[in-house]
This record gives structure tokens, C-alpha cells and sequence, in this order.
């Protein structure tokens, strides 16, 4: 690995990110720059825009204004490379996404769900991309689910079937949107277990939650959103246990009741 | 009332009947085959995004489902022909009436199918880097032409009584046949009973085979 040549190159910027739907403006102008290794997590109140930045992060939401851009590239509208803009498809291979409801196939296998990126995308071979699988399905402690259908897994492993279905793609950035909220309480932890395992690998993550407890554990830097502008940034120290602005401290009193 | 039933005589034309099923048959399937094809591009053309093209395939929709089979049928045989000059085939007429009007409803279950698919799917889809083909092929419609299935079969089984009205412009399907050979016996009990016994012994096991589908599919959901 070139870590130590890249360490100071950010991966994936966004640099005065806008994002509309129709007259409502939710995102007013972001900019975040993520290096590798790096875990950022962002939290704010429902309706920050905490969620739509992140999506916009792999183009989920095409954002109406600004600029995303993934190793010092420009990212283009089109699917594929076009010029020196790199297109969204390209994006999408190096930087995965967990979704709050999972989104698994429900008509594959748990091996089937992790292989389907890098034998349909990356076309490797299938017996390469199914050891490869296996061994990110037991790093998530479900090797022994593999045969099984999603409908016969519980929230919390559904969800590190989703990780370990992004992780297949050898992703540079892994984006975790709000990934243990509709979890029942007694699952989150096996999930947060995981993540912070990639975090102590050096995944770079960008991480939406509303854990606080756990983002001053694994993030590096907490960014506050609120009303569509990053509000406070720093540390999780100076965020989430010693906020100054006086809507952060709101916030952040109400989750630790 | 005391009638005196008498399937021998009507039986005597048992390959009457016999060619008039496999008309029916004929037709069915051809239908449908060319029906999906339709209903596919025409699914394909409402969710394409285009404006023209999805609007056009609606237009067609809306025609083929608010008028009657039968209109339909008549009027590609009587009055198409005027309005292009020349004449057409009966037997071409019925395939293409009975494709095109079974098309706009498998166009609508297929394109129902493929838009319960909850939107998490397209987008666990595209965020493994997968384009919207490789989506559509692997992760949507498979799972939509499962849901369909059923409706899919009911819209098939309407279709293959529906080629009854094909004998209005004279293709010698079974109820056709049936007409013949009511003709040639007057005996319209015998003749007419056995042509709905046909009907019923070739769709029964298709509806039995519909509901055991649907029971199976229930279970794995």
C-alpha cells in the first residue's frame, strides 16, 4: 500500500455542495474534505440535511449545485468517464454505501448478495469473488449464514451483510447512512462492533448517526449540521462533550438524557 | 322437460373440434408470445422518462383497454383495411388484434410489477456500481416478474377465452367449430356443451396450477 505517499491527499471532497428539490434548499453550499483513514461523522437534527450530503457523497442524489470530487478528479453527470470528469459508475466502485434498511436482494443468497458487485461490476471470477466473500462474511461473524435468504436474517445481520456486500468492492470510502436506526436496540451493538473494527483498519468513513456516544468514540472529526450548513466542526471532543454553539448544545443534551 | 341428450351425433365431428381447440391454442400462444414482447417494450417506453415515447405507449394502452375485444377485432377486419386500402387476412387480423390488445394489459401488470420494487433495491443496486441495466436485469426485474407472476397467468387465461371472439370474422378456432357443427347437426345443447367442456378441461388446470404458484410464492416472501 502507498498509504503513507497519499496520507495528506484527500480522497473525496465536496467542495460548496448545494442540493434542491424544487424552491426547498437543503443543502446551502458544503464543503468536506475526507483523507484516508480518516472516520468524519456527522450528526445533526432530523431534517439537516445530514442524510442528502451523504448521498450525495456516491451521487445517490445528484446535487444541484458545487462539486464532488474523488482523488483531486472532478466527478461528471454521466455514468461513465467523460473527459477528465469521472463518472458516477466509477465512483460508485470505490466508495460504498449501507443503507438505513439494508436494501439487500432479497431474492439472493447472503453469499449471492456480497458476490453480485465484483462478479457483475468488477467481473472477476466467481470462485475468486466467493472466497473473497467468505472471508468478509466471517470477518462480520455470519460465514455460517452464507446459504441463507435475507428474510431468514435478523436486523443486525442484515445489516453486516450489507457491509461486508460493500467491502467486496474493495470500496477506498465507506459512507454508513444512519446504518443502526431501524434496528432494534439490542442489535445496534453488533453493528457498531464492526464498523468500529473497519475503523481500526483504517476504512476511511464518512458515518451519519445518531449513536453520539459512539461517534465521539470512532470518528476523528464530528461535523454538526444544521439547517443545511455545517454548523460546528471538530474533534469529538470539542463537538459532542464540549459544544459552543448554543443549538449544538441543545442537540447534544437531549441524547445524553 | 325431457331432452333427449345425444353427444353421438355431435361426436361424429370430434375432428372439427379437435382443429378448433389447436386454433385456439394457436392463437393463444402466439398472442401471447407476441403480447409480452409488446408489453414489455410498451412497460419499457412508460418508464423510459421520455415525455413522447411514454405518452405514445399510453395512448396505445388506453385504446386497446377501454374498448371492447370484440370492437377491436371488427374493426381491424372491416374497417382497417379502408383506411390503408386493401384488405387483410382474417386470420392476420385476429393474431394482431389479439396481440395488441393483450400487450397493453401485460404492459401495465409488468410496469406495476417493476414499480412496487421498493427504490432501496435501485439504489443498493447503483451504489455496488452497477449501471441502470445491469440493475434493472438483476435486481429489479427479477424480482418484479415474481410478483407478477399470478396476474400474469389470470390476464393469460382471460386471453385464451378471449380468442373465442376471433370466430365473429370467420378464423375456425373451437367456437367456431362449434358454430359448424351446431350447423350441420342442430344440436346447439350437445354442440355448445362440449365446446365449454373443452374450455373448461384445458383452463382448470391452469387456474389450479395459478393458485399453487401463488400459495408457494407467499411462503417465501
Amino acid at each position: 500500500m502507498t498509504q503513507n505517499s497519499h496520507a495528506k491527499a484527500p480522497i473525496i471532497e465536496a467542495q460548496a455542495l448545494r442540493k434542491s428539490y424544487g424552491a426547498h434548499e437543503v443543502l446551502k453550499g458544503l464543503d468536506l474534505s475526507l483523507e484516508r483513514g480518516e472516520v468524519v461523522a456527522l450528526i445533526g437534527p432530523s431534517g439537516s440535511g445530514k442524510s442528502t450530503f451523504i448521498r450525495c457523497l456516491n451521487m445517490m442524489e445528484i446535487p444541484t449545485g458545487g462539486t464532488i470530487r474523488f482523488r483531486d478528479k472532478a466527478v461528471g453527470q454521466a455514468f461513465r468517464d467523460k473527459g477528465d470528469r469521472i463518472g458516477i459508475g466509477t465512483l460508485r466502485r470505490h466508495v460504498g454505501m449501507v443503507f438505513q434498511h439494508f436494501n439487500l436482494f432479497p431474492h439472493k443468497t447472503v453469499l449471492q448478495n456480497v458476490t453480485e458487485g465484483p462478479i457483475v461490476v468488477c467481473q472477476r471470477p466467481r470462485r475468486e469473488a466467493e472466497e473473497r466473500a467468505m472471508d468478509l462474511l466471517a470477518q462480520v461473524g455470519l460465514a455460517e449464514k452464507h446459504a441463507a435468504y435475507p428474510n431468514h436474517l435478523s436486523g443486525g445481520q442484515k445489516q453486516r451483510v450489507a457491509i461486508a456486500r460493500a467491502l467486496a468492492m474493495e470500496p477506498e470510502v465507506l459512507l454508513l447512512d444512519e446504518v443502526t436506526s431501524a434496528l432494534d436496540p439490542e442489535l445496534v451493538g453488533e453493528v457498531l462492533a464492526v464498523i468500529r473494527g473497519l475503523a481500526d483498519k483504517g476504512m476511511t468513513m464518512a458515518i451519519v448517526t445518531h449513536e453520539m456516544a459512539f461517534a465521539a468514540d470512532v470518528a476523528s472529526r464530528v461535523l454538526f449540521l444544521d439547517q443545511g450548513v455545517i454548523a460546528e466542526t471538530g474533534t469529538a471532543e470539542q463537538v459532542i462533550l464540549n459544544p459552543q454553539n448554543p443549538r449544538l448544545q441543545g442537540f447534544v443534551a437531549r441524547f445524553k438524557g | 322437460m325431457s331432452y333427449s341428450w345425444d353427444f353421438h351425433a355431435v361426436w361424429q365431428y370430434w375432428d372439427l373440434f379437435l382443429w378448433g381447440l389447436w386454433i385456439t391454442i394457436l392463437y393463444t400462444f402466439g398472442s401471447i408470445v407476441f403480447g409480452v414482447v409488446i408489453g414489455f417494450v410498451t412497460c419499457a417506453a412508460r418508464l423510459s422518462g421520455f415525455r413522447i415515447l411514454s405518452g405514445i405507449a399510453r395512448v396505445y394502452q388506453e385504446i386497446f383497454r377501454c374498448t371492447p375485444l370484440l370492437v377491436q377485432l371488427l374493426w381491424f377486419y372491416y374497417a382497417f383495411p379502408l383506411l390503408v386500402g386493401g384488405s387483410i387476412d382474417n386470420r392476420l387480423a385476429a393474431m394482431l388484434t389479439l396481440s395488441l390488445y393483450v400487450g397493453a394489459f401485460y404492459a401495465e401488470i409488468f410496469r406495476g410489477g417493476i414499480v412496487s420494487i421498493d427504490k432501496g433495491q435501485r439504489e443498493a443496486a447503483a451504489a455496488i456500481g452497477m449501471s441502470p441495466w445491469q440493475s434493472m436485469k438483476r435486481i429489479i426485474l427479477p424480482q418484479a416478474m415474481k410478483r407478477v407472476l399470478p396476474s400474469f397467468i389470470n390476464q393469460s387465461v382471460i386471453q385464451f377465452k378471449n380468442t373465442s371472439l376471433v370466430s365473429v370474422i370467420s378464423v375456425a378456432d373451437l367456437a367456431y367449430m362449434a358454430a359448424v357443427v351446431n350447423g350441420q347437426t342442430y344440436r346447439p345443447l350437445e354442440s355448445y356443451t362440449l365446446m365449454a367442456g373443452l374450455y373448461i378441461a384445458m383452463l382448470l388446470p391452469l387456474t389450479q396450477a395459478a393458485d399453487w404458484i401463488e400459495r408457494r410464492l407467499r411462503v417465501s416472501d
